[in-house]
């Protein structure tokens, strides 16, 4: 398929295509087994100037929109999603700078974020806040020229490997919702320390870590916008994201059927390729055309993203569902396909079949995105009514 | 610091095959690529000019599609190219080539350090780096895998051996020839590439060079390839047929025999 991608988009889904044939996939089996965090990927990564990618041009960026941003986690994630996690979760942690900071706040993290020096991670999940937000406890109290950060976060991709963090925490319990608010915390502060790094089932590479902040003292001058804005920060942040896990999905599902098809145009049984059993072809088939439907989303709810559209957050959400429903659909399918071998380690479908169903689940469950496009669908056929 | 890196655009390796019956290389179709170990080269220029803080320009001779591996040089994020190119320069052994890279170097206003991979894979003579060295008038060091030590007037490199390696103080202006150890290369960076797309490789002649034709190409070499071959399959083994543990001594004995390997005491 043609996409209509620009010169620079070509050369982006280029670059990122060699540096997962030439530095990911040699060794994704490895980082895998041993929960190894990629650092010597993601300094290549930043040496190849992606981390800059969706930075603005004025703070040391290449200025690159939604689009971009997909088409580098796609060909990433076709190689591994642990990988493609560690590096797009530093995006994640650099949009409510990027959306609601201040300009010396942009022009101080920004430039960091953007040539790889420092790695940015989102702080919002909780022990006991996952789907619900609303019930973080973690608070912060100003106390003269500082606030005063108490609480911990869980699950936080990046966490103890990133340098700045987005965080969201309690400015005034009494306003509920509207009394969380966002701050930048350095990993060096005061107070401030990464605990339990996870177990996990997939995207094993990438590293998930409990933050621990303990009377931690952040100059007051680190709130991002204003006190009480931090859902609208945390969720106009997601809307953003969201596409990118879709992009993840995509490349994930393509790389299960690579490995697929190659396998069943090899493997023989009653002395013919497996691919000419109808049986097998028809998986393959439905396999294609679900990954073309699903780039085609992404890409479309991405450039409809990038054109300066407001309302984003039903297609942004759509953009997340229905590609990761899929990548956990196809990579089932290529575990199937390849039988014993796919379930096997030899082989790296059996990863990819466990990496995908964490995108089902993080960045806002698949339940939540239907409730987003739902509460979205209800409130336009209200006005049409 | 000022780095000039010279670079030879060469038939991708991997894919190179030889005509069984001309003998000589089958160039149709094969990808051109940057020789493998010049890319070690820029990589060390690079990680310096991150030390060092500088620029770097990098050096080719070749026909004009040779400005592909300039323009990819670019990429990597090298700051200048200069491309020698001239119908001249053909057939040029590696005094000749010499002849010409030297004038390259003075054209670029000469450099502190000048950095070539230890060979090109397809003559894998070894000689050009050395050679140009000598033209120039510089001290030099080959089969460097590394740097301890890295001043405006001196590197102390770690010179390759055999059976490990020599710590040497280069004085600068200098020259040095690396092998893979210096670093893997970085992948190419979005600026980068951006800009080579745009970045037209400036050319010279031997006649901007200052050079006649007597001392470049094909008249001024030393020697000429009369002919290129694969050296036939002698067709000479030996099978050992032993139970595994006694075949495997036995394999040993044979290497040790023939000085391949030798036994720790």
């Amino acid at each position: 398929m043609d996409y209509f991608l620009s010169e620079e988009q070509l050369m982006i889904r280029d670059l990122c295509r060699q540096i997962a044939e030439e530095r990911i996939k040699p060794v994704r089996a490895e980082l895998d087994e041993k929960e190894e965090f990629p650092h010597a990927i993601m300094k290549a990564l930043a040496q190849a100037d992606l981390y800059g990618l969706i930075i603005p041009e004025q703070y040391g960026g290449l200025g690159g929109g939604c689009l971009e941003n997909c088409i580098a986690v796609e060909e990433l994630s076709r190689a591994c999603v642990g990988v493609s996690t560690s590096f797009a979760a530093s995006f994640l942690g650099a949009y409510p700078i990027l959306l609601f900071g201040s300009e010396e706040q942009k022009s101080r993290y920004l430039g960091q974020i953007a040539t790889g020096e420092q790695m940015a991670a989102f702080a919002l999940t909780e022990s006991a806040a996952g789907s619900d937000a609303g019930s973080i406890q973690t608070q912060a109290k100003l106390v003269g020229d500082e606030y005063i950060l108490n609480g911990s976060k869980q699950w936080i991709t990046n966490g103890g490997e990133a340098g700045i963090y987005s965080v969201i925490a309690i400015t005034d319990r009494s306003k509920g919702p509207r009394g969380a608010s966002a701050f930048i915390v350095e990993a060096g502060d005061p107070g401030f320390s990464a605990g339990k790094k996870e177990v996990k089932m997939g995207i094993r590479a990438s590293t998930t870590a409990e933050l621990i902040f303990h009377d931690c003292k952040i100059p007051k001058d680190r709130l991002i916008g204003r006190e009480g804005m931090g859902f609208v920060v945390a969720m106009r942040t997601f809307d953003k994201s969201r596409p990118g896990v879709g992009a993840q999905a995509v490349g994930l599902a393509q790389g299960a059927l690579d490995e697929a098809a190659a396998f069943a145009r090899t493997r023989k049984q009653f002395d013919k390729p497996i691919i000419n059993f109808q049986a097998v072809a028809h998986m393959l088939a439905d396999m294609a055309t679900k990954i073309e439907a699903g780039r085609a989303l992404v890409y479309s709810v991405a450039r409809y993203m990038d054109s300066g559209a407001k309302d984003i957050s039903k297609v942004s959400a759509m953009a997340k569902l229905f590609p990761t429903d899929m990548a956990m659909d196809v990579t089932t399918q290529a575990v199937q396909v390849m039988g014993g071998h796919g379930y096997m380690r030899d082989y790296p479908v059996e990863k990819m079949m466990r990496d995908a169903k964490v995108l089902q689940i993080y960045e806002g469950t698949n339940q939540i995105q239907r409730n987003v496009i739902g509460q979205e669908l209800n409130k336009e056929y209200g006005r049409k009514g | 610091m000022k780095i000039i890196v010279c670079i030879k655009q060469v038939p991708d390796t991997a894919h190179v095959k030889l005509d069984p019956v001309t003998h000589t290389l089958k160039r149709e179709g094969v990808a051109s690529i940057i020789n493998p170990f010049d890319l070690f080269a820029l990589e060390a220029a690079l990680r310096l000019r991150e030390e060092a803080q500088g620029s770097i320009h990098v050096l080719s001779m070749g026909p004009p599609q040779a400005a592909e591996a300039i323009k990819e040089a670019i990429g990597y994020g090298v700051d200048e190219g200069l491309l020698l190119s001239d119908r001249a320069f053909a057939g040029a052994d590696t005094w000749a080539t010499t002849a010409a890279l030297a004038a390259g170097v003075r054209m670029l206003g000469g450099a502190d350090l000048v950095i070539c991979g230890k060979q090109a894979v397809d003559g894998d003579t070894a000689q050009v780096g050395p050679g140009l060295a000598q033209r120039l008038g510089l001290p030099h060091v080959a089969f460097v895998k590394g740097w301890r030590e890295c001043a405006a007037d001196h590197l102390v490199v770690e010179r390759q051996m055999d059976d490990g390696f020599d710590l040497v103080r280069l004085p600068l202006p200098g020259l040095m020839t690396v092998v893979r150890e210096v670093g893997e290369p970085r992948p190419p960076s979005l600026k980068g590439k951006m800009r080579a797309k745009k970045y037209e490789v400036p050319l010279a002649g031997a006649a901007a060079l200052g050079l006649g034709e007597a001392e470049v190409g094909l008249a001024g070499s030393f020697t000429q390839v009369v002919e290129v071959f694969a050296p036939p399959a002698s067709g000479q083994r030996q099978m050992i047929e032993a139970p595994a543990e006694e075949a495997g001594r036995l394999v040993i004995d044979h290497l040790v025999r023939d000085q391949i390997i030798r036994l720790g005491s």
